[in-house]
C-alpha cells in the first residue's frame, strides 16, 4: 500500500504549485523507495523509461515550420478569415469560430489562434458587437458574459480538436504510457477516437450558443415592444 | 531500413541547432542555461541508447535541475506586426497549404509505409511520416515564401524558448508511469477501487475511470498528470485486463474526460484565469462559468462513448 504515497505526492505537489518537474521527480523517488528499490535502481528505471519515451518529445520538430509560417503572417491570415464573419449573430459567429479552431487544431495548428492571438483582439469584440445589435444594447454584466463566451469557445474548440492531430503531446503520452504496460499502439489508432468527442463537443456547445441567441432575441422583444 | 532512430536524429539535430543558436545569442539573459537544456535533449535524441540507464537518469536530473531552478528564459526575435500583415496579404492561403503538408504527409505515410515493410519500420510509420512531412513543409515553405534557411530555425527556437521546460513534461509523465508500473501502483489502487465499485460492474468501473480523470484533473489542473495515475489505478487493471476493453478507445477518450475537468478548474490558470484577465473581466471565474455547461454533459458523453465503443 505504501506505493500509493507516490500518487499522494503528485496530487499534493501539483495542488501546492511546486515546480511540476520536481513534483514528478519526488513522486518517482517516493514510489520507488516504497517499493523497496534503492536510489540508484530508481534513477536507472527512470532514465530507461525516459529514453524509451523519447518520441513523446518528437512533436516539437513541427516548431520550425510553425515559426516560419507565423513569421510570414499565418496568424494575421487566420484573423482575416475570422473577421469575414462580421454581421452574423453572436451564436452563429462563435459556432463558426469554434469549428475553425477545432479544424486548425486537428491539423496541428494549435498556436495559430488563442486568447492573446485571436480572442482578445478579434473574437471577443466581434461577439460583443453582434450581441449588442441582437439585444438592442447590453448592460455591463451581459457584456462580460459575452466576452467570457468568446474565451470559453476558444478553449473548448482547442481541447476537442487538438487530439485529432496524430502527434500532439497527449496522444504521444498515451502511446508512451501504454507501452510501459506492454501495449503497443500507433498514434493514428488513438487519434481517430478523438473524433466522436469532437463532434459531441461541437453539438453540445453549438446548442448552448443557439440558446444564447434565443435569449438575446427574447430580451430585445421585452425591451422594445 | 528507416526506423524511429532516423526521426530521433532529425529531432536531435533540431535541438542541437536551438542550443547553438541560443549559445550565440548575446541578447539572451541566460543563454548558457538555455543552450545546456536543449543540448541535453539533443544528446538524449542522438545518443540515448548508448548512455546506459543510469546515464540517462543523470541526464534527466540535469534537465530537471535546469528547468526547475528557473534556468530557462525567453528569447526575442518576433517579426514586427506590420511586416507580418503585409506578408499575410501577399501570401494568403498559401500559408495554410504549407501547414497542411505535415498532417497530409503523416496520414498518407501511415498507410503507404506499411506497404513497403523492407524500407520502413511499419510500427512507427506515423512518426516517420510526420518527420518527413516536416522536412517537406520546411523545404517548400522556404522556397515558396522566399525565406532563408535560417528563418525556420530562428523562429522555431523562439517558440521553443516560449514553451521552455514544459516541453519535456509529457515525456516525464510517461516515464513516471513506468516507475508506477514497476512499483505495482496499479495493482494497489485497483485493489482499493475494486472494493468501492460494485463487484463485476463494468459501467461502475467506466464511470469511476471517467469521473476520476475529471476529478483528478480538477484537483491538479492538468489532465496529463491525472492520466498516468488513473490509468494505473483503473484503466489498466480493471478496464483493460479484467474486462478486456480496447486500450486505444479507453485511453484516448479517457484523456478527453480529463480535458472536461480542465474546463472546470481554476487550477488550469493558463486556460481559465489568464484569459479572464486578458479580457478584463471583473469575475475571474467568468470563463469557467460559461464552460461548465458544456463540460458536464460532454463528460457524460465521454463515459458513455467508452462504455459503448470499447466493450463490444
Amino acid at each position: 500500500m505504501w506505493v500509493l504515497l507516490g500518487i499522494a505526492v503528485i496530487v499534493a505537489g501539483f495542488l501546492l504549485r511546486f515546480h511540476p518537474l520536481l513534483v514528478i521527480l519526488a513522486s518517482a523517488a517516493v514510489t520507488g523507495i516504497a517499493a523497496g528499490l534503492d536510489p540508484l535502481a530508481i534513477l536507472a528505471a527512470f532514465g530507461k523509461a525516459f529514453n524509451e519515451a523519447r518520441y513523446v518529445s518528437i512533436i516539437w520538430i513541427v516548431l520550425p515550420v510553425v515559426g516560419l509560417l507565423e513569421a510570414n503572417g499565418l496568424q494575421e491570415r487566420a484573423r482575416g478569415l475570422i473577421a469575414r464573419m462580421r454581421g452574423a449573430t453572436v451564436g452563429q459567429f462563435l459556432a463558426f469560430y469554434m469549428l475553425l479552431r477545432q479544424g486548425l487544431s486537428a491539423v496541428g495548428l494549435t498556436s495559430v489562434a488563442g486568447h492573446p492571438q485571436t480572442v482578445r483582439p478579434l473574437v471577443a469584440p466581434i461577439a460583443e458587437a453582434a450581441a449588442e445589435a441582437q439585444a438592442g444594447g447590453l448592460n455591463e454584466q451581459e457584456r462580460e458574459e459575452v466576452k467570457a463566451w468568446a474565451a470559453a469557445t476558444d478553449n473548448i474548440g482547442l481541447f476537442f480538436g487538438e487530439d485529432i492531430f496524430l502527434a500532439i503531446g497527449s496522444i504521444l503520452l498515451i502511446k508512451g504510457l501504454l507501452e510501459q504496460y506492454g501495449i503497443m499502439l500507433e498514434p493514428l489508432q488513438l487519434s481517430v477516437w478523438a473524433i466522436p468527442t469532437a463532434i459531441a463537443a461541437f453539438l453540445i456547445h453549438g446548442f448552448r450558443l443557439w440558446m444564447l441567441d434565443r435569449r438575446l432575441k427574447r430580451r430585445r422583444a421585452e425591451t422594445q415592444p | 531500413m528507416i526506423t524511429l532512430h532516423w526521426v530521433y536524429a532529425v529531432a536531435g539535430a533540431m535541438f542541437a541547432a536551438f542550443a547553438l543558436l541560443g549559445a550565440r545569442d548575446r541578447t539572451h539573459p541566460r543563454r548558457w542555461m538555455n543552450a545546456a537544456f536543449w543540448g541535453l535533449l539533443a544528446l538524449s535524441m542522438w545518443a540515448g541508447d548508448r548512455l546506459g540507464d543510469v546515464g540517462n537518469g543523470v541526464l534527466v536530473l540535469g534537465l530537471i535541475g535546469i528547468g526547475a531552478l528557473g534556468g530557462l528564459s525567453r528569447g526575442d526575435g518576433v517579426v514586427p506586426a506590420e511586416i507580418r500583415q503585409a506578408r499575410a496579404d501577399r501570401f494568403g492561403n498559401r500559408l495554410f497549404a504549407i501547414a497542411l503538408i505535415i498532417p497530409a504527409t503523416a496520414l498518407i505515410g501511415t498507410f503507404l509505409f506499411k506497404l513497403a515493410p523492407g524500407w520502413f519500420d511499419g510500427k512507427q510509420a506515423t512518426l516517420i511520416a510526420l518527420a518527413l512531412g516536416v522536412i517537406i513543409a520546411m523545404t517548400v515553405g522556404c522556397l515558396w515564401l522566399r525565406a532563408g534557411a535560417q528563418v525556420p530555425l530562428q523562429q522555431g527556437r523562439r517558440l521553443m524558448d516560449c514553451i521552455g521546460w514544459a516541453a519535456i513534461l509529457p515525456q516525464m509523465l510517461a516515464s513516471l508511469g513506468a516507475v508506477f508500473a514497476l512499483a505495482g501502483v496499479g495493482e494497489a489502487v485497483g485493489g482499493i477501487v475494486q472494493q468501492a465499485i460494485p463487484q463485476g460492474s463494468l459501467i461502475g468501473a467506466v464511470i469511476a475511470y471517467g469521473v476520476g480523470m475529471a476529478l483528478f484533473t480538477i484537483v491538479m489542473g492538468n489532465a496529463f498528470a491525472a492520466f498516468p495515475v488513473m490509468t494505473a489505478a483503473i484503466g489498466i487493471p480493471l478496464l483493460i485486463r479484467t474486462y478486456h476493453g480496447d486500450p486505444a478507445i479507453i485511453c484516448a477518450i479517457g484523456m478527453l474526460a480529463g480535458f472536461c475537468g480542465t474546463l472546470m478548474t481554476p487550477m488550469a490558470a493558463n486556460f481559465n484565469l489568464v484569459p479572464a484577465a486578458l479580457l478584463e473581466l471583473k469575475d475571474q471565474h467568468g470563463v469557467i462559468k460559461r464552460q461548465v455547461g458544456t463540460a458536464l454533459p460532454l463528460l457524460i458523453v465521454n463515459i458513455l462513448l467508452i462504455y459503448w465503443l470499447a466493450f463490444p
